[in-house]
Order: C-alpha cells, then sequence, then structure tokens
C-alpha cells in the first residue's frame, strides 16, 4: 500500500462526494485536509481540559499550560529548532510574517533595503511594502527567470550593505520552487542583514531543520500542515528574538507593569500578548505527530512522485500549459497549469461539477503572475493523503475541458 | 452542463467585444478575487448609449455579463443603463451562480456605471 492510501482512511472529509462524485482534494497548498488524529486532540482537548492558559491556578488551567507548552516542544523538535524560546505561535503565516515586519520595521532608518522576490505571496509582501512606507525604507525584488528560478545574479547584486531583511520563500506557492535558502542564508548574513523565509509551502512537505538552515526567522502555518486553522509558528533566531522589542503589546507578554510603562515578559511570550490559540496549538501538536511518525523524508519521496506523475500526464495534454521547473526533484507538491482558451475560474467550475477540487486564479502572487504574462492559473497540490488515482482523475479530466465550455 | 446557455453562447459568440476609439465615456476595474479586468467604452449621443464595446480578459461568466448588459443598455437612455440591477443581469442570465462567482456578473455593471459617472480609468 502506497503512503497515499494507507493515510486517506484516517481524513474523514475524504469520504464525502462532491457534486455526484468522490472528493479528488487538490488544494492542500490552500489548505490541507485534517486527519482524525487531529480532530480528536482538539476535540478532547474541549471536551477535558479547555481553560486559559498560563495564570489559572486551577487543574484545567494547569492542563491547558502543559498541552500548550508541550505542542511548542512538538514543534522544536519538527523544525530542528535549538531551543524552545524560538518558537513563538501566532495566527498563522501572514500573522507571524506581519509581526516580524513591524518589529524589524521599526529598527529601520530612511534609506534602509528590504530584498524580497517577484515570486512571494502577498503575505510575503504588502507587510514588508507597509515598513518600508513607514521608515522611509526601500523595498527591491530578485527577479525570476525562465518562469521557474530566482535570479541569483541579481540576488547577490541586490544585497548590499543598506539591506537590513531579506524576505524569501523556501517552496513557491505557485511555481513549486525550492529556492536556494541555504545560500541565500550564508550570503544574507555575510551581508550583515536578517533573513526571512516563507517556509508555508515547505513546512507540510519537506523535512527542516531551521538550525543548520541559518535563517533569523521562518515561518509557517498549521492549516497548511494537517492542523487547526488558526495557528501559525514564528521560528526566530534567540539571539535575534532577544534583540527584537515586541510587536504587539496586551497580557501575558509582561513581567511586570506600572501605569506608564512595563517590562517585557521572558521569550517566547513576549511576542505572544493575549490568548492564545491554544485549541490550535493542541491540533498542531497531534500534526506534526503525525507527520513525524509518517517520517518527512517518506512524505517528500511520496509527494514528489505524484508532482512528477501530474506533470508528466498534463503535459501529454495539447492544450495544456504548465508554470514551474519541469525536475519534480527541485519542485515543491504543486503545479499550476492553464488550458488553453479557458479562464482558469472555469475551469476550477468544471473540475468541481466532477468533485475535483483545485485552486484558480492568481493564488496570491499577483507580481508574479505578471512577470508570467497571465491572469492566472490552475493549481493542483498535493498532501499525504492524495494517490495516483486523484492524478489520473485529474488529468482525465483536464483533458475533456476543452470541450466542456 | 456548467453555465446557462446563455452564458456558454454569449462567451463563445460576443457581440459587443471590442474596442470603441471615439468613445466618449470609458471604465476600467479589477475584480480582486481573480485579478481580471474589464473595460468598457460608451458613445453617447442626446443622452443615450449609442454604441459600447467591452474588453478584458476575463472568465466565461464576466464576459456573458459585459456583453449582454451591453446589449441591453444599447439605445438607452443613460439613466436606464445606469440604474440596471443586478437581479435583471441575473434574470437575463438565466444563471444559478454562487456567492463566489458573483461579482463576475457585477463587475461589468460596476465598470459601466463608473464610465457613465466619467470615473478616471483606474490605473
Amino acid at each position: 500500500m502506497t503512503l497515499g492510501e494507507q493515510c486517506r482512511r484516517d481524513f474523514p472529509i475524504l469520504a464525502r462526494t462532491v457534486n455526484g462524485h468522490p472528493l479528488v482534494y487538490l488544494d492542500s497548498a490552500a489548505s490541507s485536509q485534517k486527519p482524525a488524529q487531529v480532530i480528536e486532540a482538539v476535540q478532547r482537548y474541549y471536551e477535558r481540559s479547555h481553560s486559559n492558559v498560563h495564570r489559572s491556578i486551577h487543574t484545567l488551567g494547569e492542563e491547558a499550560t502543559e498541552l500548550y507548552e508541550a505542542a511548542r516542544d512538538a514543534v522544536r523538535g519538527f523544525i530542528g529548532a535549538r531551543f524552545r524560546e524560538e518558537i513563538v505561535f501566532t495566527r498563522g503565516t501572514t500573522d507571524a510574517i506581519n509581526l516580524v515586519a513591524q518589529a524589524v520595521g521599526r529598527t529601520l532608518q530612511p534609506g534602509d533595503e528590504i530584498l524580497v522576490t517577484e515570486m512571494e505571496h502577498h503575505s510575503n509582501l504588502i507587510p514588508w511594502q507597509m515598513a518600508c512606507r513607514d521608515h522611509a525604507a526601500v523595498l527591491k525584488a530578485v527577479p525570476v527567470l525562465e518562469g521557474a528560478y530566482l535570479d541569483m545574479d541579481a540576488f547577490h547584486r541586490l544585497l548590499s550593505p543598506r539591506t537590513r531583511v531579506v524576505a524569501v520563500t523556501h517552496v513557491s506557492n505557485v511555481l513549486g520552487t525550492i529556492n536556494p535558502v541555504g545560500e541565500i542564508a550564508r550570503k544574507t548574513r555575510d551581508a550583515g542583514a536578517l533573513l526571512l523565509v516563507d517556509g508555508a509551502q515547505a513546512a507540510p512537505h519537506l523535512a527542516l531543520d531551521v538550525a543548520a538552515l541559518g535563517a533569523d526567522f521562518y515561518v509557517f502555518s498549521g492549516h497548511k500542515m494537517l492542523g487547526p486553522t488558526g495557528i501559525g509558528v514564528l521560528y526566530g533566531r534567540r539571539e535575534v528574538l532577544e534583540r527584537l522589542e515586541p510587536a504587539w503589546g496586551g497580557g501575558e507578554m509582561i513581567k511586570e507593569v506600572w501605569i506608564d510603562r512595563a517590562q517585557w515578559n521572558d521569550l517566547p511570550w513576549r511576542f505572544e500578548p493575549g490568548t492564545p490559540p491554544i485549541a490550535g496549538a493542541v491540533g498542531l501538536h497531534a500534526a506534526v505527530e503525525y507527520l513525524g511518525k509518517l517520517g518527512m523524508e517518506r512524505v517528500s519521496a511520496h509527494e514528489r512522485a505524484l508532482t512528477g506523475q501530474c506533470l508528466e500526464a498534463l503535459a501529454r495534454i495539447p492544450e495544456v500549459t504548465l508554470y514551474g521547473p519541469m525536475n519534480p526533484e527541485v519542485r515543491g507538491a504543486v503545479v499550476a497549469f492553464n488550458v488553453h482558451g479557458l479562464h482558469p475560474h472555469d475551469g476550477a467550475a468544471l473540475l468541481d461539477q466532477r468533485g475535483i477540487a483545485v485552486r484558480a486564479g492568481h493564488h496570491c502572487a499577483q507580481p508574479l503572475m505578471k512577470r508570467l504574462g497571465i491572469v492566472g492559473t490552475l493549481r493542483a497540490s498535493f498532501s499525504v493523503y492524495n494517490t495516483a488515482v486523484d492524478v489520473e482523475r485529474l488529468a482525465q479530466a483536464v483533458g475533456a475541458l476543452g470541450d466542456e465550455l | 452542463m456548467l453555465y446557462s446557455h446563455v452564458i456558454t453562447e454569449r462567451f463563445r459568440r460576443p457581440r459587443f467585444r471590442g474596442a470603441l476609439p471615439e468613445a466618449d465615456a470609458r471604465f476600467e476595474d479589477v475584480n480582486p478575487l481573480c485579478g481580471d479586468r474589464i473595460r468598457i467604452e460608451c458613445r453617447l449621443a442626446e443622452g443615450r448609449v449609442a454604441d459600447a464595446r467591452f474588453a478584458g480578459d476575463s472568465c466565461a461568466i464576466c464576459a456573458a455579463s459585459a456583453d449582454l448588459l451591453l446589449e441591453m443598455v444599447l439605445g438607452q437612455p443613460a439613466e436606464f443603463a445606469h440604474g440596471v440591477s443586478v437581479e435583471r443581469l441575473l434574470e437575463k442570465l438565466e444563471a444559478d451562480i454562487r456567492p463566489s462567482r458573483m461579482k463576475c456578473v457585477t463587475l461589468p455593471l460596476s465598470v459601466l456605471q463608473g464610465a457613465l459617472n466619467g470615473k478616471a480609468v483606474a490605473r
């Protein structure tokens, strides 16, 4: 039995039908489905242990705090961080990037530079635009070459003594390109800048070792990696987090408060004001345990095989244009494509009629769409529960799309 | 069948797709959901819509909506064109449109209104 066939049974939603067809869910890059193990962990938490964390001096409060902090340890282990203080829970990737952009933004001087890339999701672009606007800093972008790869020569040229932050996606949510973040991390450190890596499309699919990678910040979402919505992770290198002022204030992020001032709490709570997403953390814990048991190397190999199968099958359809690297070895589990003469939204609506869920549109990457000279694409993306049959059904349906409208 | 006959027919064989160089009212706007962009150009004579064309890269629903809308307002007073309701347009499209695609129907309507209001072309 393949990994996909084995995992499918754990995901209750995959048993349902959509428009009279068994569901083929190929939109995991937008949000993955949840295994029973995650759903049950969240339910168990709410049924048995829910309370607020950290300051409740009663049994439930202690249980909730233990569960919440255990989730932090699990995430630390899963991504290979050295210290638990380096794991800050956020509401998601977007929230984490905004946190960093706000906090680092305050240290920017007029004329400082932020370096992003043309393939960033809007969530790793707009927060930096805002920081630049607020602090008179300059935003620069590394171009995309051949519709697939970062122009690394341009990266080296654009990285300057004025560069304060480099913000780059690990895996493109459209092209699937796996960027050379190790090399980018070395160069960024040499230039004396901070590196933020958007791992939203990497954490669910690749074995991570953030300590070895050398990024200053690594951010990702729970809901794309089999966990609940409303929980995300900001990994920050301890030395860097220690130097940063908190982005937002509130309860729990302080040690002592006077009417006119406050003393910040220790890491990581300094960056977690207010009641955190406790149930989300509990669910994320179950999700990383689930992935950990499967083994991320195995997960990657499984998804790489599906991606390769999908690229091959779609390439055989004459009306199809594929985007991104054609070699699945250097590509994450997403396949963006267009069907000649068919708007992506019409294509997605037609596929939905056959029970096939794919994404359509600009994928929150409008600068990349402009670079590719298109309005949008269809996008199939894979997770642990997808099988070769899913890809076959997609290819079969896509092959028939040209005649349907 | 995914879309109504009216939508597929209008999408395949639009009657009002094109440019109107002599237009005296034009406007374009974007559907933030998908990035689709629709431009509508009108020529007005004696307070009526004497001619109209739409252009843009869009889905079938949006193109059909634009095409049908321009047919509805052609020869009509500008005030009529301004007052076309979404309900009327949906009725004419003979389509059961899902909430997620409603913006595809309404975008041409707001673009036409923008043109008649004499808005400058966005972006």
